[in-house]
């Protein structure tokens, strides 16, 4: 397994955001995280990638725990992340974006003596291509519409070349062709990564959920299978509906 | 086109300061004072520079730059007073006689040698930047709290170089010095020669500082300006970044200070109080931050109003440099560098929203 974690728990003042028994990830596995609002998906991420700590628990990534590290350290062991919120730097050019993301070594000196090189030029050339931002590659990021900055976070996180890309509602504020076509992406890219996708777009979750599909519900592992078993879970229903039942109660 | 430009402007620059300002000196029609002024002001800018790194790029506050700047002041202050003080054969400078001192403190000893001096005036800033530095950054210190920090600190230093304890001269500073390197200061030729320094250096300080913005290291410091977040989880120790720029500005503003210091004469902790420390921020804002250009020119610009302000209604400087600074903040962001774009912009709005009505 790729990415093993047990009993992971955080609250903020009291409420338990989550509270995770177990969850593990094959290499190469593309696993979609569903859940209502405030059921803890982004929390997940924001700990695995180290912006938030935990209270206790355990996440081992290639055999190695990851739980306290830096946000840094925890990038370099090769885990990318996108944002809900897209994050890029609305202040430089797309090509400065993606140069700045692009896999390399990324101390002082280094960037003080950079010089490009064709390889580089034609790897962000490349993903800049299969983003679609090659006719924006010297404006200025800020300028993008939200899906073009949604597209060149996601070219950040391909560019860093992580073994992890955790990736956050990637399909918000995208026009229905904007998002089968960033279906059909993480689908390319899963070949060569491990990715683990939130979404809420339930057609975007059926094109890319080809294996497992998490749920959680506030904080805790509902269930997890196939997208067919997951769509006709009753329980998966009712949560989404906001009906509470006992099953849910007694979770 | 935009390179073009700059190219003009640089020789502009040169032709006017490097050889028509001269010339005027040489020709007759310029006192030497006026020379010696601008001077000072290349020194302003050369820290201007400094501060335009560390805030106008990197989006960090600082308020201690005219604390930097003073230490780079006082390091040569010593060296000149302790060379005064042996030419004429005394034991101490006048100052500590006064104040009954018997030995020269300690910390006196290196400077009478000029090189250890320059050493010591380089490193003494850069090891309180680096120190500062890393204790802010690593608990992540950021925005408005950085700047109340830093502007905390150098009060805190100017209390203490206000002392006469501190052996520094307290409030009235150190003054009164003759020579440099064997030079007399008072000598035209000495003052023209360190205006011509000042020049040189202001020159290869913003070549400098244009290398490293223009660097990927400088691109990086605009990304953390913009999302620090984003930085690191791109993989770049942001703690590292922030210190290297801190450290540099410091540099910058020592720079400043060392060459400040022989053109004025003199040096008291006034230089480094709050509103001196808030004035070098505001030659950056109005000259328009994050441009190095506007680092430059925002510094000559300020200093040169207020030497014309201050002669014509010397009450009421600091309410001109405050209607000014309102006025930048509210109307022009970008500072004097950017009045072009800025107006430009507007304009081009204008234009659209008539086009759209009619």
């Amino acid at each position: 397994m790729l990415l093993n974690v047990n009993n992971l728990s955080v609250s903020f003042g009291g409420v338990h955001a989550l509270n995770l028994d177990h969850f593990s990830l094959r290499d190469k596995e593309l696993r979609v995280i569903i859940g209502p609002n405030g059921a803890g998906k982004s929390t997940f991420l924001d700990i695995i990638c180290g912006k938030t700590k935990a209270d206790k628990g355990e996440i081992t990534f290639n055999g190695k725990s990851i739980l306290g590290k830096s946000e840094v350290q925890i990038a370099e062991t090769g885990i990318g992340r996108k944002f809900q919120k897209p994050s890029v730097f609305p202040g430089l050019t797309v090509y400065d974006n993606l140069l700045l993301a692009a896999k390399m070594k990324k101390d002082i000196f280094t960037s003080l003596f950079f010089k490009s090189t064709p390889a580089l030029e034609e790897k962000i050339h490349h993903v800049a291509v299969k983003l679609s931002l090659t006719n924006v590659m010297y404006k200025p990021a800020g300028d993008l519409s939200h899906g073009q900055k949604q597209w060149l976070e996601i070219a950040i996180v391909v560019l860093q070349d992580p073994t992890l890309m955790l990736i956050d509602e990637p399909a918000a504020g995208m026009s229905d062709e904007e998002t089968e076509k960033t279906g059909a992406l993480l689908l390319e890219l899963s070949k060569s990564h491990s990715i683990i996708v939130i979404e809420h777009d339930m057609k975007f979750v059926e094109q890319i959920a080809n294996e497992l599909v998490t749920v959680l519900v506030r904080g805790k592992r509902l269930m997890e299978g196939t997208f067919a078993e997951v769509k006709n879970d009753q329980r998966v229903i009712d949560c989404y509906l906001g009906r509470t039942n006992a099953q849910l109660e007694t979770l | 086109m935009k390179t073009k430009n700059n190219i003009l402007l640089y020789i502009l620059f040169i032709a006017f300061f490097a050889i028509l300002l001269p010339a005027g000196y040489l020709t007759g029609l310029l006192s030497v004072n006026t020379i010696s002024v601008w001077g000072r002001y290349f020194c302003f800018a050369i820290a201007a520079l400094g501060i335009d790194l560390i805030w106008g790029y990197t989006g960090i506050l600082s308020m201690c730059q005219a604390f930097f700047f003073c230490l780079g002041s006082y390091g040569i202050a010593m060296h000149l007073l302790l060379k005064k003080t042996v030419a004429a054969g005394a034991a101490l400078p006048d100052f500590m006689a006064w104040n009954k001192i018997e030995t020269l403190p300690f910390f006196w000893q290196p400077f009478h040698s000029f090189g250890w001096s320059v050493i010591l005036c380089l490193l003494i800033p850069a090891a309180f930047a680096f120190i500062i530095g890393l204790v802010l950054f690593r608990s992540r210190i950021k925005g408005v709290y950085m700047a109340i920090i830093t502007q905390a600190l150098t009060l805190a230093m100017w209390l203490i170089f206000l002392r006469n304890e501190t052996n520094l001269g307290g409030t009235n500073g150190l003054t009164d010095f003759n020579s440099i390197l064997g030079y007399s200061l008072s000598a035209s030729s000495v003052k023209l020669a360190l205006y011509l320094v000042s020049l040189a250096v202001l020159c290869t300080a913003y070549y400098c500082c244009y290398r490293i913005t223009h660097s990927k290291f400088g691109k990086v410091l605009q990304a953390i300006r913009d999302s620090e977040s984003r930085v690191s989880y791109t993989a770049y120790k942001v703690v590292d970044y922030k210190l290297a720029v801190f450290v540099v500005a410091a540099l910058l503003a020592a720079v400043g200070g060392m060459l400040y210091l022989p053109q004025t004469g003199i040096i008291t902790p006034g230089r480094m109080d709050v509103k001196a420390s808030v004035e070098m921020v505001m030659w950056v804002a109005l000259g328009g931050r994050g441009n190095l250009k506007g680092a430059v020119i925002g510094a000559l610009l300020v200093n040169f109003l207020y030497s014309i302000c201050t002669s014509l209604f010397p009450d009421s400087w600091l309410f001109i440099l405050g209607f000014l600074f309102v006025i930048t903040v509210l109307y022009f962001d970008k500072g004097f560098m950017g009045l072009g774009d800025t107006i430009r912009q507007k304009f081009s709005a204008t234009r659209l929203k008539t086009s759209q009505t009619h």
